[in-house]
C-alpha cells in the first residue's frame, strides 16, 4: 500500500498537510489520545478530591468525635488517678481515692522517698535496665546469626532446631518454670549476668522464627555476589544482611524488651539477690495483705515514667512493631 | 556457599542453641519427666506414674476451680475485648479529627506491666466498693469483673489497631460497589467489611484467648486468689501448688502439663483455622 508511511508529531509538514487515509488516521488518533488524557486527569481530579476530604466534618462526626474524646479521658483517667493518689496521705488513697488532695491529706512528696527507701527503687531500676539492654542485645544478635544460619544451611539439623524453636513458642512458662530455675541454679546462672542466658534462651523461639521468616526474603543473589568478591560468612552476614533485617530487628527488639521489663515471674525465681522493677513493686506487698497504698502509688508512677517517655519517643516504631509481631507471630 | 557457612556453626549457631537448651529444652524433659515422680527437690525423686496426674484431680477441686474460673474470665474478656476493640477501629477509620491521637491514648495501656497494672485496678476497684463497704476481695464476683475490665483497659488498644489495619486494607471499590448495589450500612459491615478481615479478627481473637488463659501477673497483684482461693486462674493455681505446699511440688508439673496441653491445643487450632481460611483466599 502507497499510504504505510508513518506520521509522528514534529516531523510532518504543517502548512501543506497530506490528504491520505494514513494522515486522517493519524490526525483522528491523536484527537482520541488528547480526549481520553483530558478525561483522565479529569478523573483524577474528581479521585483526588474525594480521597481527602477537605469538607468539614458533618454533625454525626462530631457526635462520634465527643465520644471518642471521653473515651480517650476514662482510659487515661487510671493513670491520672495514680498519680493524684501519689500525693496523699495511706488513709486517703484507700477511703478517698478520687478526692483531689487537699491540705488534710496532702503529703507532698513524702510517699516518694518514703517507697524509695523501702522497695530499693534505684538498685531494682538499675538491674531492670541492665538485664533488659544486655538481654535485647544478645536476643537480637544471637538470634539473627542463628535464624541467617539454619536458613542458609539446609540439613536434618538445621530442620529439627527449626522445629524445636517454633515448638517452643506454644509452651506456657509455667511448663518449664520449675526445672528451669534449678538448672539456672546449678549452672550459678542465678544473677543478673546469667539471667541475660536465660532470657536469650527462653526468647529464642519467637525471635529466630521472625528472623528466619524476614531472611527468606533476602535475595541470595546479593549474598552470592558478595561470596563471589571474597567476602566470608561473618562479612557476608554482617555488611550484607544486617543491614537489610534492621527494620525487623527493631520489630524484635521491641517486642523483647515489652516483654522483659514487664516479666515478674522469671526473674523471681531466677535472680538469687538482685530484685527487677516488678518484684520490687511486688515487695511493696508484705504478708497476708497488708500494703502501703499510699508508697505504692508513688512506685506505680515511677515505673509508668519511662515506659511513657520509651513509647512516646518512638511510638511509630512500637505500634508499628507490635502489629508486625502480632501478624508473624 | 552453603559449605563456607556450614563451618561456622560454632558461632552463627551455638551461642542461640546452648541457650535454649538451657532455658527450655532441658527444662522441658525434665518437666516431663518430673510430672511423674514424687519429689521434694529435682535431686531426690522417686517414679510414681500417673499418680500426679490423679492427684492434680481429684484431692482438691482447687485445678478443677481454677479451670472453670479460667475459662469464664477467657470466654467474657475475649468477647468484650474484641467486640470493643473492633467498633474503636470503626470509629478510626473515619474522616475523624485527631484519630491518630486517639490510636495512641489507647494503645498505651499495653505497654504497662502486668504487676502494675493489677495494682492500679486494685487501687480504684477498692476505691469504688468503698462505698459500698466491700473490697476486691469480698466477692469472688468483684475480682471476677475487676479482672475483666483490667484486660479490657489492657487490651482494647492494641487489637484496635490490628482492627484498623486490617479495615484499612480493604479496597475502596468493594465499598463503592456494594454502595452502588444498594446496600446499607449494616448489610457492608456483614458482607463486605468482615467477611475482608478475616485474618485480623482469627490473629485478635488467638492473642485475645492465649493472653487471657495464660495470665498470670494480673491474677497475682489483682486479688492473688482471695477471697480463698475463688478467683485463682489455672497460672496462679500451679504457682501455688508449687511454692505454696510442701511435698506437692510433682502435682504441681502434672498440672502444668495439663495446662500445656489445652494452651497447645488452643494454638494448634488457631493455626489449621488459618491455614484452612488462606488457601479459601
Amino acid at each position: 500500500m502507497a499510504n504505510s508511511k508513518k506520521y509522528e508529531w514534529n516531523t510532518t509538514p504543517v502548512d501543506n498537510p497530506p490528504n491520505d487515509s494514513a494522515w486522517q488516521e493519524f490526525v483522528a488518533g491523536a484527537t482520541k489520545e488528547r480526549i481520553r488524557k483530558e478525561r483522565k486527569a479529569e478523573l483524577d481530579k474528581q479521585k483526588n478530591e474525594n480521597a481527602k476530604p477537605k469538607t468539614p466534618m458533618t454533625g454525626a462526626d462530631w457526635v462520634k468525635f465527643v465520644i471518642l474524646v471521653i473515651i480517650s479521658i476514662a482510659f487515661i483517667m487510671p493513670i491520672l488517678l495514680v498519680l493524684m493518689n501519689s500525693f496523699k496521705t495511706n488513709v486517703s488513697v484507700s477511703n478517698e481515692p478520687f478526692a483531689f488532695p487537699n491540705g488534710d491529706n496532702f503529703v507532698g512528696f513524702d510517699n516518694y522517698t518514703n517507697g524509695v527507701e523501702k522497695i530499693n527503687f534505684f538498685p531494682a531500676f538499675f538491674t531492670s535496665i541492665f538485664v533488659t539492654v544486655f538481654s535485647v542485645a544478645f536476643i537480637i544478635l544471637c538470634t539473627s546469626m542463628c535464624a541467617w544460619f539454619i536458613t542458609r544451611v539446609k540439613t536434618w539439623y538445621t530442620k529439627l532446631m527449626y522445629l524445636l524453636f517454633a515448638f517452643s513458642m506454644i509452651v506456657p512458662f509455667q511448663m518449664v518454670m520449675y526445672p528451669m530455675s534449678f538448672v539456672a541454679n546449678q549452672l550459678s546462672l542465678d544473677n543478673m549476668f546469667g539471667i541475660v542466658v536465660i532470657y536469650l534462651g527462653f526468647g529464642a523461639g519467637l525471635s529466630v522464627f521472625m528472623f528466619a521468616g524476614f531472611i527468606k526474603s533476602v535475595p541470595l543473589e546479593i549474598e552470592e555476589a558478595a561470596m563471589i568478591d571474597g567476602c566470608g560468612p561473618i562479612r557476608t552476614f554482617f555488611m550484607i544482611d544486617f543491614p537489610i533485617l534492621m527494620p525487623s530487628a527493631i520489630t524484635v527488639a521491641i517486642l523483647n524488651a515489652m516483654w522483659i521489663w514487664n516479666d515478674y515471674l522469671l526473674p523471681t525465681l531466677i535472680l538469687n539477690r538482685q530484685k527487677t522493677l516488678p518484684m520490687a513493686i511486688q515487695y511493696l506487698r508484705g504478708g497476708y495483705g497488708s500494703i502501703d497504698m499510699a508508697a505504692m502509688m508513688a512506685m506505680l508512677v515511677l515505673a509508668i515514667i519511662p515506659i511513657i517517655i520509651f513509647y512516646f519517643s518512638c511510638q511509630k516504631y512500637i505500634i508499628k512493631g507490635v502489629v508486625a509481631g502480632a501478624v508473624k507471630g | 556457599m552453603e559449605k563456607a557457612i556450614k563451618k561456622w556453626f560454632p558461632l552463627f549457631a551455638l551461642p542461640t542453641l546452648v541457650s535454649f537448651a538451657i532455658a527450655f529444652l532441658v527444662p522441658f524433659a525434665m518437666g516431663l519427666y518430673l510430672s511423674f515422680c514424687k519429689f521434694k527437690t529435682v535431686k531426690k525423686t522417686e517414679f510414681v506414674g500417673f499418680d500426679n496426674y490423679i492427684k492434680a484431680f481429684s484431692n482438691d477441686k482447687d485445678f478443677l476451680n481454677a479451670l472453670w474460673f479460667t475459662t469464664k474470665f477467657t470466654i467474657v474478656s475475649v468477647i468484650t475485648i474484641n467486640l470493643i476493640a473492633f467498633i474503636f477501629a470503626m470509629l478510626l477509620t473515619k474522616a475523624i479529627k485527631g484519630t491518630n491521637f486517639f490510636r495512641t491514648i489507647f494503645f498505651m495501656p499495653n505497654l504497662i506491666g502486668g504487676i502494675v497494672l493489677g495494682y492500679i485496678w486494685s487501687m480504684i476497684i477498692n476505691g469504688v466498693l468503698y462505698y459500698f463497704n466491700a473490697t476486691i476481695t469480698t466477692d469472688a464476683n468483684y475480682g471476677f469483673w475487676g479482672l475483666v475490665i483490667l484486660m479490657n483497659w489492657q487490651l482494647i488498644g492494641y487489637m484496635m489497631i490490628i482492627y484498623i489495619s486490617g479495615i484499612q486494607n480493604i479496597s475502596p471499590d468493594l465499598i463503592e460497589a456494594a454502595e452502588i448495589d444498594g446496600a446499607n450500612a449494616w448489610q457492608r459491615l456483614i458482607h463486605v467489611t468482615l467477611p475482608q478481615i478475616m485474618p485480623s479478627i482469627t490473629i485478635c481473637l488467638f492473642l485475645t484467648l492465649t493472653n487471657s488463659f495464660k495470665l498470670f501477673d494480673q491474677n497475682y497483684a489483682l486479688t492473688a486468689g482471695a477471697p480463698g482461693k475463688d478467683t485463682q486462674m489455672l497460672a496462679l493455681d500451679i504457682y501455688n501448688t508449687f511454692y505454696g505446699r510442701v511435698g506437692y511440688q510433682g502435682v504441681g508439673q502434672a498440672k502444668a502439663v495439663v495446662f500445656f496441653i489445652i494452651v497447645a491445643a488452643i494454638a494448634l487450632t488457631q493455626l489449621y483455622l488459618t491455614r484452612s481460611k488462606e488457601v479459601e483466599n
